[in-house]
């Protein structure tokens, strides 16, 4: 079981409100990302629910518990953290069966688990060995590995795969959705990266400055952004925002397009509302072209185009924006 | 970053050290501050009640307590700029490829765990003593005249034993934080033209300046409180009296337990003088 | 970084540290000597390097007129005891300071360094009566935890520079992982920072063996450590240059080969951390 809510919870460091009253339901099974920029609390909100900080206010309850005041030992949640935190001085094995050691596990029981668990991580050739012996994604397998073996209510990740490069990332993105099909425990997932928020969540919580801006799955998030940093946050390349008179033209005074929403033809299509633009720099990855373009009353447009456009540097091209796809925000910068 | 268990728990683990800290410091210092307001001769009729602050005026106008602090900082400054000095020179000597380098190292470092009982006895007879020492056989044999070391240049034969205890741990590390100097540094201001002296000055002396701050500030705590090497080699005689063995005396020799203690509580201000400038300066440097 | 090193300043190098090594060395080389001398070869002018009667008398008779053995024994005790003493008091403060610090730390952490700038004659004589008071007087007990007292402020810091560099998200692993404080500290930290542990122990252990001013004016006969055993060399009586080598040789020899044995550790701690 792993259900999880937040009452009103805050967090102040001194004078500094690190989070404003948050309220959160998070269900049992639930693969829930906090996603934000740097600085936006989503860290200290994960060190909340584990119990490594205390709540300035409010409370946190789990399965239905209050567990404000519960030390982190008691929580019965496991952790996994950026820097992967493993014991240097013990082997993969001990690495693995610490919590078990610690809950007073007999020795039998714990070899058994700890087997189990090498096998799921594929570990087993390395469980004598000592985590500096290992590479990222290794140790990255061990530290979940250390998590698993506790059957914990929750995993909370901490930017778990930060410090991998960008091929082993992929990998272990995909090896953690896995695992969550696998176990059906709940996993709460903080990372800044939105790509990983879209493909691993079944509920994205976007966080700014301490406040939630949104709470929903990745394709609601992507189709109905409540406010523009959602709009902007959500979605690569980043949707492109459009002001003034172009906006109006629109219906709005402010109004997103995403650039996969903008088709692009090298002459002036019949129907009206086209923008004109010059290239300044297109990205030819194969599949897609990337073309950064300069609209004339609009101002610099992305557009995600064909693979096989022919557009370079200098050519003139049309933009025409998906009309039933446009985004469009208010004053405040909330969706109309 | 903690939670409020962890910082109660912090603060219970804190305290054993901190009481013990607070006892060894407090209780023995108001005894000797009460012990300093009376006029106390255990060995000439004990306690012999309040004096207000004689003992304070007579501690000072003693004319053996002005030279007794001159000789303290004579000491004390003595031996760090000796020991700076040739530490920086030794460290950077011993940072250049040579053969042997560790056997050398080894060489340097043996005097820092000598005793100060053993260097002050070894050095006082075996080399120092006018007649059958070995500077004496040495000065004999360009045919000049062996110095009486401990009565004629008493306070410099001292702070030469002491610089001889100490210089190892200055150059030990002095040479750690000169191994530490990104030599891209170097190049770099080799590029630019720098000559090994500016080197030194404008590279090599400002990256030294926080092991300086530690050697000084290791020190000179260590070096306040000589004991052994003078109680061994003269006694205080010869113009050797720092404060602490001026005081020494006045409660182990005299048995004047009041104006030892006023002297105390005299060394004791002195000592927070030293502490709070050195603090200043550690604090500043253990920051960054 | 490479650049071609010129033997010729290769050797140069060598010929200056050696002679400077082996000039700071010389004292205790020549005390070793000395100690296998008799005394008459001991003051002989010219002195007498290496080709004199090699004997061993010199010891018979320091053994002899002193025991060694207790001597050593109780410098032994005393500072191991307090250095052990030190440390189990010393882990849990430096843990404090260095996971879970407040504004207050670093004053805490500076007034404990200036406690040892007290001078210690200005609290001898209350100390004097404390032992009387309590007993510890030339007592193995008393002498221990004074020298753990005035080495506690080093070992508290020096752990502290160690600990910190242990990054903090192991420690709350380990609590995430269901381990108590007592754990914590006891199957994580501790084993972790091993190196610092065994450097801090090294260091104020020879501190304490060293420790002159404590151990001459607390003992008498019972308790007396190394330090009071060559004191009892400090007036000449007729011949003894090659008796005080090789009392001096005993007294010293035990910590300088411990030191040489564990220099690399002792570096780093002496260094507090402070430099890298």
């Amino acid at each position: 079981m792993g259900s999880i809510s937040l009452k009103q919870v805050t967090k102040s460091f001194g004078p500094v409100d690190v989070i404003k009253p948050i309220d959160l339901e998070i269900e049992d099974g639930e693969f829930v990302v906090f996603v934000g920029p740097s600085g936006c609390g989503k860290s200290t909100l994960l060190r909340l629910i584990a119990g490594l900080e205390d709540v300035t206010s409010g409370h946190i309850e789990i399965d239905g518990n209050d567990a404000t005041t519960i030390p982190p030992a008691k929580r019965g949640l496991a952790m996994v953290f950026q820097s992967y935190a493993l014991y240097p001085h013990m082997s993969v094995r001990k690495n693995i069966a610490f919590p078990l050691k610690m809950a007073k596990v007999d020795q039998a029981e714990i070899d058994r688990k700890v087997d189990d668990a090498a096998r799921v991580l594929n570990l087993s050739d390395y469980i004598d060995r000592r985590p500096g012996q290992l590479s990222g994604g290794q140790r990255q397998r061990v530290a979940i590995g250390r998590a698993i073996v506790r059957e914990p209510a929750a995993f909370l990740f901490d930017e778990p795969l930060s410090n991998l490069d960008a091929a082993l990332r992929g990998n272990m993105r995909l090896e953690i959705s896995e695992l969550h099909q696998t176990l059906k425990t709940t996993m709460i997932y903080v990372t800044h990266d939105q790509v990983e928020a879209m493909t691993m969540a079944d509920k994205i919580v976007v966080l700014r400055d301490g406040i939630i801006e949104q709470v929903g799955s990745p394709i609601e998030l992507y189709k109905n952004p409540r406010n523009l940093f959602v709009a902007e946050f959500i979605g690569s390349p980043k949707m492109n925002i459009i002001k003034g008179a172009a906006a109006e033209a629109l219906g709005a005074p402010t109004i997103g397009v995403r650039p996969e929403h903008i088709e692009v033809s090298k002459t002036k299509p019949k129907a009206d509302g086209a923008w004109k633009g010059t290239v300044g720099v297109s990205e030819h990855l194969g599949s897609d072209t990337f073309l950064h373009m300069d609209a004339e009353g609009v101002g610099t447009i992305n557009v995600r185009a064909d693979g096989e456009i022919e557009l370079r540097h200098g050519d003139t091209a049309w933009l025409s924006p998906q009309v039933s796809k446009i985004h469009r925000f208010d004053a405040a910068g909330m969706a109309a | 970053m903690a939670t409020q268990n962890s910082r109660s728990a912090a603060r219970l683990m804190l305290a054993p050290a901190v009481i013990l800290l607070l006892g060894w410091m407090l209780v023995p210092l108001t005894m000797t501050l009460w012990f300093s307001f009376r006029k106390y001769l255990p060995l000439r009729g004990g306690d012999q009640g309040w004096v207000g602050f004689d003992n304070y005026v007579r501690f000072v106008s003693s004319s053996s307590f002005w030279p007794s602090v001159q000789t303290t900082l004579i000491i004390v400054g003595g031996v760090l700029v000796i020991t700076v000095v040739f530490g920086i020179l030794l460290a950077l000597l011993l940072d250049q490829p040579m053969w042997g380098q560790g056997i050398v190292r080894i060489l340097v470092i043996a005097p820092f765990f000598v005793m100060p009982t053993v260097s002050a006895l070894v050095w006082k007879n075996i080399f120092m003593d006018p007649v059958n020492g070995l500077f004496a056989h040495l000065w004999k044999f360009f045919g000049a005249t062996p110095i009486e070391w401990l009565s004629q240049a008493s306070v410099q034969s001292i702070i030469m034993i002491v610089s001889w205890q100490w210089l190892p741990f200055a150059t030990l590390i002095l040479l750690t934080a000169v191994q530490s100097l990104d030599g891209e540094q170097l190049e770099a201001s080799e590029m630019d033209g720098a000559k090994p002296l500016q080197r030194f000055g404008y590279i090599i002396l400002p990256h030294l300046a926080r092991a300086i701050t530690i050697v000084v500030l290791i020190q000179t705590i260590f070096l306040l409180s000589i004991f052994a090497e003078i109680f061994v080699t003269t006694g205080g005689a010869f113009g050797t009296k720092t404060l602490s063995y001026l005081i020494f005396q006045r409660v182990l020799e005299s048995q004047n337990i009041g104006l030892g203690s006023a002297g105390g509580i005299y060394a004791v201000i002195l000592a927070n003088i030293v502490a709070i400038f050195l603090m200043r300066i550690v604090g500043k440097n253990l920051d960054a | 970084m490479a650049r071609a090193i010129t033997n010729e300043r290769k050797i140069i190098n060598t010929v200056a540290a050696w002679g400077i090594g082996l000039l700071i060395f010389f004292p205790i080389l020549w005390t070793i000597l000395t100690s296998f001398k008799t005394e008459a070869q001991a003051i002989n002018d010219p002195p007498l390097f290496l080709f004199f009667d090699w004997t061993l008398e010199n010891y018979a008779v320091v053994q002899e007129r002193s025991n060694y053995g207790r001597f050593l024994w109780n410098s032994i005790f005393i500072a191991g005891g307090s250095t052990l003493l030190g440390v189990i008091i010393a882990i849990p403060a430096a843990w404090s300071m260095a996971f879970v610090p407040s504004k207050r730390t670093k004053d805490i952490l500076l007034w404990m360094l200036s406690t040892k700038m007290l001078p210690a004659v200005g609290v001898l004589y209350p100390i004097y009566l404390l032992f009387i008071q309590f007993g510890l007087l030339d007592s193995i007990l008393g002498l221990t935890i004074v020298l753990m007292l005035i080495n506690l402020p080093i070992m508290v810091w020096m752990l502290y520079t160690y600990f910190r560099e242990i990054p903090g998200e192991i420690l709350e692993a380990a609590r995430m992982d269901g381990a108590t404080l007592r754990s914590e500290i006891l199957y994580v930290l501790t084993p972790m920072a091993i190196p610092g542990i065994a450097s801090t122990l090294l260091l104020n252990f020879i501190l304490a063996w060293n420790e002159a001013f404590w151990t001459l004016n607390l003992t008498a006969a019972q308790a007396a450590p190394l330090t009071a055993f060559i004191a009892s060399y400090s007036s000449p009586e007729g011949l003894f240059y090659a008796k005080l080598s090789a009392a001096s040789t005993m007294a010293i020899l035990p910590i300088l080969i411990l030191g040489w044995f564990s220099q690399k550790q002792l570096v780093r701690g002496l260094t507090f951390g402070a430099v890298k």
